[in-house]
């Protein structure tokens, strides 16, 4: 047994990797289906988006890239499916280059599911440089900062973008973000500044960073990461990918709380056998 | 399981078949890498970085230099953009050390803007903000926890006594809270790597193999 702790000292980086390897796909291919219990601010963000009179304007931000889509794409889809299901209307804004597309995919994808109509229901306004002074200049005039949508449409032509000025047409503003400018730059420049009532989605590495944004009342919901997404996904009875990915993420996190284990045992036995000797 | 084979995930060729073929082609040469360095490796890794230095150079120049200037200053008759417009132009001088000088202008009034615009927001948001949520009087186990943990691990961080006594304990307290504020972090950590790894996964056995729904 002893050996067997001390070989575990050197062994090779590559039988990590492949036991998490196993660990992720073997669930994909039988499927466990552990319970996803749902957070305080998950059900935050839900309510507050439930709670939203019919017809009324949501503002989501994709501020992400490919490489944030297996943790934020179910997010904005969750979102996106709530609101339709809801009938509110959305308009969806990028201050990431990479975002339109993704945002236009969710868009496409989940409008079809619910018979929306591009334009009336929901509009992609693209992508827009400047960061903060964006969303600052947003507070003047939603139209002058994006005079085209997506499909470089003027907006004067879209039903939709005819109700809006600025912030005071937004009901409820979603962050969906990875990273700078994002979630934090919208508290900022638009919660603090606008007092638009806000709730966000982040990547699991940037969570921890904004729950004290919640504990204040500036965010008024927060999803942090694939489990996040998973929660928001059985809270609106439409499991997802992330959903569908939490057996892994279990599976792998089990994993590597027995490697931590075993490593400290390992470690411990080999510094008691030094001073021995 | 779907009964789905390699050849019917392969076929009928269509560009989206042969897009994601491609992506899981990568994908493979990526994480090649976890065996070894490999020049399947560096082939993915250089067009990843070229692919996207061209997709970037495209969009900054589509968004700023002909959505912001030359749109505005050529069809709108607005001269107002010719003044960042310039501004960025003098940042070009740094490449002639006898002018470089000219470029602090620019630096010096975007400095200038972002901290007006960032300054009184940053204090409005992080820091009055929370520190009136803190001070918000609620009696509850939570808010305790908080107010002891808040204190303690300020203290941990002030110097300027030795830590001994009942600062010495605060202090020891404060090591234990910021821990397990670590240990949330690497939580959520490896929770955002491992979902990038999921999310090629589904990918690969989803989109490309056809094996799972």
């Amino acid at each position: 047994m002893i050996r067997f702790f001390e070989r575990l000292q050197s062994i090779d980086r590559r039988v990590v990797f492949l036991f998490v390897a196993i660990c992720v796909v073997l669930p994909f291919l039988f499927p466990f289906r552990l319970p996803v219990a749902v957070g305080r601010s998950t059900r935050g963000l839900f309510d507050e988006i439930e709670g939203l009179p019919e017809g009324s304007i949501v503002m989501l931000a994709g501020d992400y890239s490919p490489d944030g889509m297996p943790e934020l794409q179910p997010m904005t889809l969750a979102v996106y499916r709530h609101c339709f299901s809801r009938n509110l209307r959305v308009i969806s804004v990028c201050l990431w280059p990479e975002g339109p597309p993704l945002v236009e995919a969710a868009h496409q994808q989940v409008a079809a599911e619910y018979g929306k109509e591009y334009g009336v229901d929901y509009v992609n306004l693209g992508y827009t440089t400047g960061g903060p002074n964006a969303m600052v200049e947003m507070g003047t005039s939603i139209p002058g900062l994006f005079p085209r949508d997506f499909y470089l449409t003027p907006v004067e032509e879209l039903p939709l973008m005819r109700k809006i000025s600025n912030f005071a047409d937004i009901a409820f503003l979603v962050s969906i973000s990875a990273g700078t400018p994002g979630t934090r730059e919208w508290v900022q420049q638009v919660q603090s500044r606008f007092d638009v009532p806000m709730g966000a989605g982040v990547t699991a590495v940037s969570a921890p960073n904004f729950y004290p944004y919640m504990e204040s009342g500036q965010l008024l919901g927060l999803l942090g990461g694939m489990a996040g997404a998973a929660e928001y996904e059985i809270l609106i009875e439409q499991p997802g990918t992330a959903a569908r990915g939490m057996d892994a993420q279990s599976a792998v996190h089990l994993l590597i709380i027995l490697f931590v284990v075993l490593g400290n045992i390992s470690y411990l036995l080999s510094r008691r056998r030094e001073s021995e000797a | 399981m779907n009964e789905v084979s390699l050849w019917t995930g392969f076929w009928p060729f269509t560009p989206e078949r042969f897009a994601i073929w491609v992506g899981a082609i990568l994908t493979l040469c990526i994480y090649s890498f976890l065996y070894r360095d490999n020049p399947f490796y560096k082939f993915a890794e250089h067009l990843l970085v070229g692919v996207s230095a061209g997709y970037w150079a495209l969009i900054y120049w589509n968004a700023n230099i002909v959505g912001q200037l030359l749109v505005p200053v050529l069809r709108g008759g607005v001269l107002l953009p010719l003044v960042p417009g310039v501004l960025g132009l003098l940042m070009f001088t740094r490449f002639f050390p006898r002018f470089a000088w000219i470029s602090r202008y620019a630096i010096a009034f975007y400095v200038g803007g972002y901290a007006g615009l960032a300054i009184p927001s940053y204090m409005q948001a992080r820091v009055l903000a929370q520190v009136h949520a803190a001070m918000a009087p609620t009696v509850s186990i939570t808010a305790a926890l908080l107010l002891i943990g808040l204190i303690c691990s300020l203290l941990y961080f002030f110097f300027s006594r030795e830590h001994k006594g009942v600062l010495g304990g605060a202090s020891r307290i404060g090591i234990w809270f910021l821990m397990v504020g670590f240990g949330a972090s690497f939580g959520y950590t490896v929770m955002a790597r491992v979902s990038l790894l999921i999310g090629r996964m589904q990918f690969l056995f989803r989109d490309w193999l056809g094996l799972i729904r």
